[in-house]
């Protein structure tokens, strides 16, 4: 055999062995590429199922509320049981001197019911309600300011609760302690509804839209001192 | 009364103490403290770290006895509205993460514990040293925790904090000029803690540029003047002293200057 022979035989030996390490280079490509794919999967699981389930834990009401049922019956909305005090503050949540008028004994006869009579106005204990739009202790709202001075409606802030017949499920950030309501339903922070979230960016946006305060020196927009106190 | 850039009166706030009548006697540094939740310490000897929204201080005449007067002065934030009224108080103007503003509507230095993240620019910046550092996280004696008031939030370790001139009272006012009907409120309605504290009356408090209220007439006093106006940081804390001594103080003067003089130059 001549040299070049020879060579040509290394070369085709060489060849081969390419050929032998192309098909193993692909089969690793392939678990590659299933490992990134399942890595991917259960990523997206674990961010968008399981973290908003871990990151939030839920709270029962001490009984359930019929807001529609109650409407039907009180002749000024919202404000009859939600109402302002002779300060302009905001009473917020009712108290059980006021429910106690007509809720004395038990009337309707619901579970619901019989639970706050027996439980709550029987004992003259003050019912422990879980406020879904409690906003963290830096923050001041003024609510004389958005439904007395700008004639807004309850339902832009706090959506349709008027005509729900019952409380949705309370649930709060398990690092913070703030309400889910906040930061709103959808993880993403998304939100289609005026309604949908209480963080601070919506407040500015209808602040910035309809020029509230655009006093800072700083932003040129909302001063701080508006809503933070 | 000056217009706002989007046509609502523009209104600044102010003070004007009478320092004949302070008798340094302290009461507006705890009306200060219990208002707006101001943290102490169990040992208050280091006056350094301590926290004191609003401080009184003693200044005597430098000569020795009988000659011997002394003054005392009540020093909230002095809440500067800068050159032209523009709002580029010392502190503003250096805070990199705009926790301290100016508001143009009522002319009050905000600042915004929750934004804050405790650089301290601010507090080198400010030549009055009204703010100051939480070097700790507030402890409070067993029970107190329960009388603190809702309407100023509790600072944390690491942020600095500021009088407000009780902006929340100004607030809660607001509420009820709202739940009234109306868009603007009263002399009477809003009143800093200290101000209502002083049983000597010393301080007055108002909107400097409503000719109705009474700080409007007291600040032009000609024994009227205001901390180190050299500066032009145009605050809107004014002293009146009938002591000659005393208005030389709020400021530096070369020995033989007198502050008439200065006060032409600039």
């Amino acid at each position: 055999m001549s040299a070049s022979e020879e060579k040509a035989k290394e070369v085709s030996a060489e060849a081969a062995g390419h050929g032998a390490d192309t098909s193993k280079e692909q089969n690793t490509t392939g678990i590659v590429f299933i490992f990134f794919v399942v890595g991917l999967a259960a990523s997206l699981l674990a961010g968008w199922i399981v973290f908003p389930k871990v990151l939030y834990s839920q709270k029962q009401q001490p009984f359930d509320f019929n807001h529609q049922s109650h409407m039907e019956m009180v002749d000024n909305g919202c404000q009859s049981c939600h109402f302002f005090r002779e300060d302009g503050t905001f009473s917020g949540a009712p108290k059980l001197a006021q429910c106690i008028d007509c809720h004395e004994y038990v009337q309707g006869g619901s579970e619901d019911e019989t639970i706050f009579v027996e439980q709550y106005v029987a004992n003259y204990h003050e019912v422990p309600w879980l406020i879904y739009a409690k906003q963290p202790p830096c923050v001041f709202f003024s609510h004389a300011a958005h439904v007395n001075g700008a004639g807004m409606d309850c339902g832009t802030c706090h959506g349709d609760i008027g005509n729900s017949t019952s409380l949705p499920v309370y649930e709060y950030n398990v690092i913070t302690s703030y309400s889910r309501n906040i930061w709103g339903k959808n993880i993403a922070g998304f939100k289609k509804n005026t309604w949908d979230r209480m963080k601070m960016d919506d407040c500015s946006e209808c602040h910035q839209k309809n020029d509230v305060k655009q006093y800072s020196v700083q932003t040129e927009k909302g001063a701080c001192f508006v809503c933070h106190k | 009364m000056e217009k706002g850039h989007n046509n609502t009166t523009t209104k600044r706030y102010g003070m004007v103490i009478d320092l004949d009548k302070c008798t340094g006697c302290g009461s507006c540094m705890v009306a200060c403290m219990q208002e707006n939740n101001v943290p102490f310490k169990k040992d208050e000897t280091d006056k350094i770290k301590s926290i004191t929204w609003l401080r009184v201080y003693k200044l005597n005449n430098g000569k020795p006895y009988p000659d011997t007067e002394i003054c005392y002065l009540p020093r909230p934030c002095q809440h500067c509205s800068g050159v032209g009224d523009h709002g580029h108080s010392p502190c503003v103007s250096v805070c990199p993460a705009t926790a301290t503003d100016y508001g143009m509507d009522t002319g009050i230095v905000s600042q915004i514990y929750t934004r804050c993240f405790g650089c301290r620019y601010c507090m080198a910046a400010c030549p009055y040293h009204v703010r100051y550092f939480n070097w700790w996280d507030p402890v409070w004696p067993k029970g107190m925790e329960k009388s603190l008031s809702p309407n100023v939030s509790v600072r944390m370790r690491g942020v600095v904090e500021k009088c407000s001139f009780c902006f929340h009272r100004y607030q809660l006012a607001m509420d009820r000029a709202f739940f009234e009907g109306r868009k603007e409120i009263e002399e009477h309605e809003y009143q800093t803690a200290c101000t209502q504290a002083c049983p000597s009356k010393s301080i007055t408090f108002g909107d400097l540029n409503n000719p109705k209220h009474a700080v409007y007439e007291l600040k032009q006093s000609p024994n009227a003047f205001r901390l180190l106006e050299r500066l032009h940081t145009n605050t809107k804390v004014y002293y009146v002293s009938s002591k000659e001594w005393v208005r030389m103080a709020g400021d530096n003067y070369l020995k033989d200057e007198h502050k008439e003089m200065a006060r032409a130059k600039g």
